[in-house]
């Protein structure tokens, strides 16, 4: 049970009143947050003992009525975003001119409770501000620790992108000097690996190129009605080319609703890095199963192979960064070892869990649960 | 060279840089044992003592390197061994053998970035062998 500070200044004691009477019992719960929150209310009568009560108690939430004795609550938004302070401010007037609202708006406030108000819509509009300052605050946390694993993947990065120069560089220094004989023929073995290794760091490449769409800032306005259905096709439909070579069999399963809000990159990297896992490491002939489903809690993805299968130790590592499970089975499979850390950062990012269960030589199945965000909560945080 | 092969164990996951290494070596006249990993070096001087080790850092762990290291001093605190890697200054990780506290933990003889030039390779391998 976690608590909000909500400060209301309004020169009416009676809104004062009721504001604390109502937010007293009233508590939000929100599908994906960890805990329910309760309110404190704390009350000023004027704009100034307002900026007062703001720089000592610091709340996360301000009601503010515009029409004040001394200085108006538009001064008040204006003292907030001024010293960049975290709170959500909504205005709670009786007669909102367009020009304050544009005014008030434009400074960061974020609602309009009009008065007199039910306890209905009071209740309604601070479940809402709840939710939005919860997504905000996820959001800077997520941007803070962003950061971190930026600079950690940066170090490994550089070791991981010069592994593949020094082998092709090697190779070509031997042809250089002619130190496998005059004949081309000789250096067909070392031409296929520098190849390989240039495949290899493409494809490193273009998963980099996913990590940094990945921004760990989840932007709302880039979020979205998903068609299940179609992005399981479209990955289908990417990695055939590949697929068909190894002679592979897609199986695909939705149930429910098959719509979920979201950013489509973010989910394109989760169907497309699961599902062209499923057939790189599948064996030749083999099944790949994805089964989609959805109610109104949660979305379900699970991606199933038959191919080569990894042990317990192996699954343990398997979603850090640039561990590529190394044996002879993988030897001539390429990867660069960042597709599923990055997977699974992007589920961590809808605070969603991913996990995966193996049998060596059976298959493999990864199974992603993300909590669904409800349709109208988005459009009003939009 | 004298007449005496010298045998150096090669321990690297990158399969092109093990095959470059043991390439360059055997051409310079080393007798050459090339493993893929910390697991399988670790056999290899279970059974037998090389000259000289050539091991990579990062392989199954971060640190393969520095445990190959420690046991095969262990084992045979003659043989001098060498560090090679491709974790650079510029990524943070400096590390050297350079003053005697580290010297104490990290029982490398030598630490080469890698990409070095085979004759650089084998110059140092000479050095240490004292040929």
């Amino acid at each position: 049970m976690a608590q909000l500070k909500v400060l209301v200044v309004d020169d009416e004691p009676g809104i004062r009143s009721g504001v604390s009477r109502i937010l007293r019992t009233f508590h939000v719960t929100y599908p994906f947050m960890d805990e329910d929150y309760t309110f404190e209310v704390l009350e000023a009568a004027t704009g100034e003992e307002g900026i007062e009560i703001i720089d000592r108690e610091m709340p996360d939430i301000l009601l503010l009525d515009n029409k004040l004795p001394g200085i108006q609550g538009v001064e008040v938004l204006e003292y907030v975003r001024k010293k960049s302070y975290d709170i959500v401010v909504a205005m709670i007037t009786s007669y909102a001119s367009l020009d304050v609202a544009v005014k008030a708006h434009s400074d960061g406030a974020i609602d309009f409770i009009p008065k007199p108000f039910t306890p209905q819509e009071l209740k309604a509009s601070i479940e809402q501000i709840t939710k939005q300052q919860y997504l905000r605050r996820i959001t800077q946390k997520l941007r803070v620790e962003g950061k971190k694993v930026r600079f950690q993947f940066l170090s490994v990065l550089s070791h991981e992108l010069k592994a593949p120069l020094n082998a092709i560089e090697g190779y070509l220094r031997m042809m250089q000097e002619r130190q496998l004989g005059d004949s081309l023929q000789e250096y067909a073995s070392a031409i296929d690996r520098s190849l390989q290794r240039i495949e290899g760091m493409r494809n490193l490449i273009m998963d980099l190129l996913d990590f940094t769409k990945v921004n760990f800032e989840r932007q709302l306005e880039k979020m979205q009605e998903i068609d299940l259905r179609e992005m399981a096709s479209l990955a289908v439909v990417t990695v055939s080319p590949y697929a068909i070579q190894k002679d592979i069999h897609f199986v695909t399963d939705i149930t429910g609703c098959g719509k979920i809000w979201a950013d489509p990159n973010d989910f394109e990297i989760i169907f497309n890095n699961l599902i062209s896992n499923a057939v790189k490491y599948n064996k030749q002939g083999g099944t790949v199963t994805i089964s989609v489903g959805c109610d109104d809690i949660e979305f379900n993805l699970s991606v199933a192979d038959t191919g080569i299968g990894m042990n317990p130790d192996e699954c343990g590592m398997l979603f850090e960064a640039f561990s590529r499970i190394k044996n002879d089975k993988t030897r001539n499979i390429s990867g660069s070892g960042l597709g599923l850390s990055i997977v699974k950062k992007v589920v961590e990012l809808y605070h969603g869990v991913i996990n995966v269960e193996s049998v060596p030589d059976k298959g493999s199945v990864f199974r992603v649960t993300i909590p669904k965000i409800q349709v109208t909560n988005i459009k009003a945080e939009l | 060279m004298n007449s005496k092969k010298y045998t150096v164990l090669v321990a690297d996951d990158d399969p092109d840089y093990l095959f470059q290494v043991a390439y360059h070596l055997r051409k310079c006249g080393y007798e050459v044992m090339a493993v893929e990993s910390q697991a399988e070096a670790e056999h290899v001087f279970s059974k037998m003592r090389p000259d000289i080790a050539v091991f990579d850092l990062m392989m199954e762990s971060d640190d393969s390197g520095f445990i190959l290291c420690y046991k095969l001093k262990r084992l045979y605190p003659g043989v001098p061994v060498i560090l090679a890697t491709a974790v650079a200054r510029e990524t943070g990780v400096t590390f050297g053998i350079s003053s005697e506290q580290e010297r104490d933990w990290i029982r490398a003889d030598l630490y080469l970035e890698k990409g070095v030039r085979p004759e650089q390779l084998d110059q140092a391998i000479k050095q240490l062998l004292k040929i």
